[in-house]
Order: structure tokens, then C-alpha cells, then sequence
């Protein structure tokens, strides 16, 4: 009844082509928004800040980074773990060796440098697709875990190969606190979201969808597949590579190559794809399901009084989660964004179904 | 009036959080760990009634060794119970991720063994506490096994090699093996082995082809009876083998049996010992307290040691209280300053139990390790045999890399060290 479009008309281009054309969503979004931004800050608590939303932001970013490649493109990816490290490790040796660069110049200039070896890990894709692709990143994850432990200069020498980053300011504020972190993190994933969007509307995405859904058909219509592959790689690196650096910078603060390892890799995959593939929305969703569904396993026995090993509950929740993949993807292989927007066209009807 | 009665509540309580790992790759080492550090926190409340009436409340976390786990884990139990009493992180990924946290949050970060060994120095980690030993003390004392074994003027003309668990973890002692054969002429190898560590084949046909001496063990969970097997596979005697404390104990070897006679490991003072705090325990138990598994670990050198990490939290609490006021709830920077001010003697280790077990210890605001004493024990076949003296680390190695890292460490983070009078 009240979800609905009736007597919203656009008289122009420009108002037809919005991001949100009906009002209601734009409204929705704006309250998300001012909840994010304000509320939460405000109200929600050390821990929720920084154990929950925190790495929920900063994974839903390096989502929507390898849903471009995998979900808009078609190229599947199993080497984002990789593409994490090379941001972050990057990020943190421009601020180590250059002190001077700001920080948020740190975080793009790690997106830059895991663009670059995103994009020369991209080349295969011109010759090989599917699975023998899939394998070739795997390749990357290799290699980068092993750059990254046992090159020294990529530590600066450090002794034990672990690094940490001193405390935080950008712009002349302070980044320390856990709402601190939390907007910083929040501004960096909400900029990215919409450029994400709007690149996967335009022309650039076009050829994205159409090189996944039929390369040599969006060849013969005049598309490039070379242009087409290598920017899908270039950006999706460059959003995973930011997301490294900030899940380095501003989750851990000190971390090994072991935070960026395969596990992080699948990791990154199951969300994209329990998420939706090819939905921004959706790479939001599938990292609330993966972060938030662990925090709740463990919590729920508590809330009812009762006491669960610790071990068992980890056990129970390799259990669910593995059985609640395979529940999703049998009951929605779309995600939950094919959820979701299915309950938004239900609603339109609604109650008037036909 | 809420607030208040739950604060009145809260004063007769102190909050501990255990993080432990039980599942994952290093859970044979973990699980006697974690139910070690429960059973002498249960031990206090049942046998004790707490700290001086103050009951101890615990809860555990499991990390499986990762470090987010860890960090999600932090979060969430650093605040309960009017502050966390200290975080024995069980990780040295973690410690590193914590310790940053630390300074600001201000929680003490107790890492008995292991963690950042140049944390030792408290002008600058002034809430961590590698108390007993690290890894860089670990490591002279096993160079200096091998000189009194080799002589210490032939130790110029050994090839030693690390074998290390390639993560922050196995990369510890590096810097110290590297001074000391810089300072004494011997060969240092060393060979990364990529976590968890089953895949070590081509490590060991190394070791085959350059014949080391001596191989020094840096390994944990199932990367050490790996080696040992390996070991076994190439010929290389085990008895040349040391491993670091948390690859020598009897969850590492006790399924290799005789493949495994011979191989050597350190321990943080004498944990390898039994005292009268098993039978305490033991008798806690047959109540039905405790540990899930029961006797099943009492005795086992990851357990000793286990209950070593709590009680150097008990007894920090303890002193606290005694500066701060008997019978209370201590802030996290009270037990602070009881980490800081440590002092156990003999005749208070003969009360506690741990006589034997372990060397009196004092530690002070520039020195958060306190004293460090290790032995040498050796796998029999069926159980662990202490075979040597007592060591202490060679201060004029370990010392000036403590300088050294530490103030880089500070000058990276700018912190400015505090004066400390001790």
C-alpha cells in the first residue's frame, strides 16, 4: 500500500535515471543513512562499533570489489585474499617510508598498487575462463602469501614479519576511537558503494554483463573484451585493495600475511555469492549474514542461560554455516539480494497480488 | 540505585577472560592450555573462595588462533565485570594486535613464554607482560645447551638450524640466533616452513643434504610431530632437536612413541615437574570442579603451564589488593600494577603449590619479565625427563636486542617511555 510508485512521474532524463527512482526506497535509504551516521555513532556500543559493524563495513566493501569481477563481469576470483594483502601491505609501506603522504592517500595508494598486480593476475582471463581462471588467482593468493612473509623489505625488516601501524589521523582528526574508526571506515564504504553503483549502470558495467553473459556475442556488438576484463580486474582490485588496507589499518592495526590467507579469500567469495552475484545491495548482505551469523552462534546459548563449551559452539557453528550455504543456495541461488527484491515486489503488489 | 547495587555486587568480583583455542590446527597443544588456566582459576574459588573473598569470575573465548577471532573476542570481554583482569592472548598474532589496543584501553596483556620478546622492556610496553621468558631467552638457552654440550670452543665450527613455523610466532627468535652467531661463529640455517606445517618435505631434504648439528624446533600443533617424523625419515637424530616449549609437550610426541626417544625441548622454569598443586587439583576435581576432561591433562606440561599463566594472574590480583585494598574488586590498572610488582619467592611458590614446578620471580617496572629460568627436557619414550641445569639467558644478547627493538618499536608509535626507578 504505502511502497508503491503510483503518482510519482519523472519529466525528465535525469529524474528517470536515478539511483533510487522511487521515492519510498530514497527515503529508506536517507533514514539507513542518518542512522549510520548519527546514531550509531552515538548510541551503539564500544563493542558493536568495533567488533561488529566495523569489519562488516570494511567486508562489504572488498565484496562489492569482487562482485564487480565475479557477479558484473564473470570472472571468477578466488585470490581476493591476495588483492587485500597487496593493499594493505602497500598502504603501509608508503606510510612507513613516506610519513607524509595523509592516510586516507595511504589507503588509495594501496588500492592503486593491488590494482596493478590485480590487473597483471587479470591477463589470464584474455585466454582462459571458469574454473582454469578461478585457478590462475588462486595462483596470486600463492604467490602474494609468500612475497609477503618472506621478502623482507615488504616488513621493513621487521623481525618477526608482523607490522602495525602507529595511531591514526586524517585530516587533522583523530581516527582511534571505535566511532572514530567506524565513520572514517563508513565514509570510505559509502563513496565506494555509490561509485560502485554507478559504474555498474553505466556504459563501463554494460560491457561488464554483457562480456559475463555471452563474451563472444558482446564481441561480435563491438564490446572489447580486453578493455572489458581488464577494467573489471582493475577496479575490483582497486575497491579489494582499499578494503585490505582499511581492514589492516583500522580492524586489526597490527596484523601477518596469515589475515589475508586463502580462508579470507573463500570468505570473500561466500559472501558475494550468499550475498548475490551482480548486486551491490547483496554484498551487503551476505557480509552482515558472514559476520554477524558466528558473533550470534556463540552468543545466542549465552542469552539463554545456557553453557556450551567453547569448542562445541565453534564446532556447531562450522555446522550451521555450512549448512545454512547449502540451505541458501538450494533456496535462493540468487542470495539474498533476490530475496530482497523479490519482498520489494511483493510489496508493491500488495495487497492486490496477481 | 540499579547502577548501584551492581556495582556493590561487582566489588566481590573479579572478571577474567580466557582466550583459548580448543578447535583448529594447534588444539592438541590448546585444549590441555585452556582446561590448565581453568582449573587453578576454579581451584582458588573452590579451595580458596576467590582472592582474598574477591570470587573469580571466567569466561572463555575461542579464538581458533586467528587473529580477528581474537580482536572480536577482546572486544567483547574487556569491559565486562568492571574491566578485564588481564588477556593471555594464547596467540603471539593476537598479541600483536592487542598490544596496540592495550595502550589505549589500557589492559594488561600477559603472555607467559611468548609474545613479543622485546616487550620485556616496561618503559615502553607498560601493559604487557612476558613474564618468565620469550622466545629470544628461549633461544640462548638452547645455544647455550648445545655449547656445554659441544664445548664452547667448538661451538664456532656448529651448523644450527631453525626450523620455524613461518608467522610472527616462529620468526621471534631470528634476531637473537642471528647476534649470537654474528658474536660466536657458528653457521645459522634457517628453514621456513608454511603454516600448519605438514608439507615439510622439502625442508627436510635439506636438512639431509646440509647435515646441521643442530636443529632448533620452532614449531606448534601439528607442524611438530611432522618434523619429528621427518626427522625420523631422513635419519636426522632426534636427540639433536630442540624444540621450543610449545612443541614439547606430550600432545607432540605421545602418538610417535620411540620414533620420537630422544627429542628434546625446553621448559619455561620447570614445568615438567609435578607438585602439590596437581594434587589439589586432582582432589577439586574428584568433587566434580573444573576442567570438563578432568585429570585427564593434570600433569602434562601444556597444563602445568596453563595453570602457571593463571596463577601469575591470581597472585598479580593478589598484590594489587595488597596495595590497593583487601577483599576488592581490582581495576585493570590496579592489576597492572601487580603484574608490575611481582614478587614471589620460595616460601610463597612452597604456599601456592608450585614448589619445584617453578623458580622464585620478581618483576619491575623496567623489567616485565621478570627472571627467566629454563631446562632442558628429553622425551624418553613414554614421558618427559628434565636432563639439564638450570639456565638463565646470556644478558649481554638478549639485552641490548631489547633496547634496540623496543625503542624502534616506541619511536614508531611515538610513545615516550616512562622513567622507571627499578
Amino acid at each position: 500500500m504505502i511502497y508503491r510508485e503510483n503518482g510519482q512521474f519523472k519529466s525528465s532524463y535525469r529524474a528517470d535515471q536515478q539511483i533510487f527512482p522511487i521515492r519510498q526506497d530514497r527515503y529508506v535509504v536517507l533514514g539507513v543513512l542518518l542512522i549510520a551516521f548519527v546514531a550509531a555513532p552515538l548510541l551503539a556500543s564500544n563493542y558493536f562499533l568495533q567488533a561488529i559493524l566495523t569489519p562488516f563495513l570494511i567486508l562489504s566493501l572488498a565484496a562489492i570489489g569482487l562482485n564487480i569481477l565475479v557477479g558484473y563481469c564473470g570472472q571468477i576470483s578466488i585470490g581476493s585474499g591476495a588483492f587485500m594483502a597487496v593493499g594493505a601491505y602497500a598502504a603501509w609501506n608508503f606510510g612507513v617510508r613516506i610519513p607524509e603522504i595523509p592516510l586516507v592517500g595511504q589507503i588509495l595508494l594501496g588500492g592503486v598498487f593491488a590494482t596493478l598486480v590485480g590487473v597483471v593476475f587479470g591477463i589470464p582471463s584474455l585466454r582462459i575462463r571458469g574454473l582454469y581462471l578461478a585457478v590462475t588467482t588462486l595462483a596470486a593468493q600463492f604467490f602474494v602469501d609468500w612475497a609477503f612473509l618472506r621478502i623482507a623489505f615488504f616488513t621493513n625488516y621487521s623481525p618477526s614479519g608482523n607490522v602495525s601501524v602507529p595511531a591514526l589521523t586524517a585530516f587533522g582528526l583523530p581516527v582511534q576511537t571505535p566511532a572514530q574508526k567506524y565513520v572514517f571506515v563508513l565514509i570510505f564504504v559509502v563513496i565506494f558503494a555509490l561509485l560502485a553503483k554507478n559504474l555498474v549502470r553505466g556504459a563501463i558495467g554494460r560491457q561488464w554483463m554483457a562480456i559475463r553473459d555471452m563474451d563472444v556475442a558482446a564481441e561480435v556488438i563491438g564490446i572489447r573484451p580486453v578493455y572489458a576484463k581488464l577494467t573489471a580486474f582493475a577496479v575490483s582490485s582497486f575497491f579489494i585493495g582499499v578494503a585490505g588496507a582499511l581492514w589492516a589499518y583500522i580492524h586489526l592495526g597490527s596484523w601477518e600475511p596469515l589475515a589475508f590467507d586463502l580462508t579470507r579469500s573463500l570468505q570473500l567469495l561466500f559472501i558475494v555469492i550468499i550475498g548475490g552475484l551482480g548486486s551491490i545491495v547483496g554484498s551487503f548482505f551476505g557480509a552482515a549474514f558472514m559476520v554477524l551469523l558466528p558473533v550470534l552462534l556463540t552468543n545466542v546459548p549465552h542469552w539463554f542461560g545456557l553453557s556450551l563449551a567453547v569448542d562445541t559452539a565453534s564446532h556447531i557453528e562450522h555446522m550451521v554455516f555450512g549448512a545454512l550455504i547449502v540451505f541458501f543456495l538450494i533456496v535462493e541461488p540468487h542470495g539474498l539480494a533476490r530475496l530482497w527484491s523479490i519482498g520489494k515486489e511483493k510489496l508493491r503488489l500488495w495487497p492486490f497480488p496477481h | 540505585m540499579l547502577t548501584m547495587s551492581t556495582a556493590a555486587l561487582a566489588a566481590e568480583e573479579q572478571y577474567i577472560p580466557l582466550l583459548t583455542y580448543r578447535t583448529g590446527s594447534f588444539a592438541p597443544l590448546g585444549i590441555p592450555w585452556a582446561d590448565g588456566k581453568l582449573d587453578y582459576l576454579a581451584l582458588v574459588n573452590e579451595r580458596d573462595g576467590g582472592v582474598n573473598g574477591v570470587k573469580l569470575v571466567y569466561e572463555e573465548c575461542e579464538t581458533a588462533y586467528a587473529t580477528d577471532r581474537g580482536v572480536e573476542c577482546y572486544e567483547r570481554m574487556k569491559g565486562k565485570g568492571g574491566g578485564a583482569s588481564g588477556f593471555d592472548t594464547q596467540s603471539t598474532g593476537i598479541t600483536f594486535a592487542l598490544t596496540d589496543k592495550a595502550f589505549v584501553d589500557g589492559i594488561p596483556i600477559e603472555t607467559m613464554g611468548y609474545g613479543l620478546s622485546h616487550s620485556v622492556n616496561g618503559s615502553v610496553f607498560e601493559w604487557n607482560f612476558p613474564l618468565l621468558g620469550t622466545y629470544w631467552t628461549a633461544a640462548d638457552v638452547m645455544i647455550q645447551d648445545i655449547a656445554k654440550q659441544v664445548g664452547q670452543d667448538k661451538l664456532k665450527d656448529q651448523r644450527i638450524a631453525l626450523v620455524y613455523h613461518d608467522s610472527p610466532y616462529g620468526k621471534e627468535p631470528i634476531a637473537l640466533l642471528q647476534a649470537r652467531a654474528k658474536a660466536e661463529g657458528f653457521k645459522l640455517d634457517l628453514y621456513p616452513v608454511t603454516a600448519p606445517g605438514v608439507e615439510q618435505k622439502s625442508t627436510w631434504l635439506q636438512v639431509r643434504k646440509n647435515r646441521p648439528d643442530f636443529i632448533l624446533l620452532w614449531s606448534a600443533g601439528i607442524m611438530t610431530p611432522t618434523a619429528i617424523r621427518e626427522a625420523q625419515a631422513v635419519g636426522y637424530p632426534r636427540d639433536k632437536i630442540y624444540g621450543i616449549w610449545w612443541a614439547a609437550s606430550e600432545s607432540d610426541v605421545a602418538d610417535l612413541g620411540a620414533a620420537a626417544k630422544g627429542y628434546k625441548g625446553i621448559t619455561i622454569h620447570n614445568s615438567a615437574e609435578d607438585g602439590p598443586v596437581h594434587e589439589a587439583v586432582k582432589a577439586m576435581h574428584a568433587k566434580g570442579k573444573g576442567a570438563e576432561n578432568g585429570d585427564k591433562y593434570v600433569g602434562s606440561l601444556a597444563h602445568t603451564r596453563g595453570m602457571m599463566i593463571s596463577m601469575m594472574q591470581v597472585e598479580a590480583i593478589r598484590t594489587a589488593q595488597e596495595k590497593f585494598g583487601k577483599g576488592k574488586h581490582m581495576t585493570p590498572e590496579q592489576v597492572r600494577w601487580g603484574f608490575e610488582n611481582l614478587n614471589l619467592d620460595e616460601a610463597r611458590l612452597k604456599e601456592l603449590g608450585f614448589e619445584g614446578i617453578m623458580r622464585p620471580v620478581k618483576t619491575s617496572c623496567s623489567n616485565h619479565m621478570g627472571d627467566d629460568w629454563a631446562r632442558i627436557v628429553q622425551w624418553n619414550g613414554n614421558k618427559f625427563e628434565v636432563v639439564s641445569d638450570w639456565y638463565q639467558s646470556d644478558k649481554s644478547f638478549v639485552d641490548p636486542l631489547v633496547k634496540e627493538m623496543s625503542a624502534k618499536y616506541a619511536a614508531e608509535k611515538k610513545i615516550t617511555p616512562r622513567t622507571c626507578e627499578g
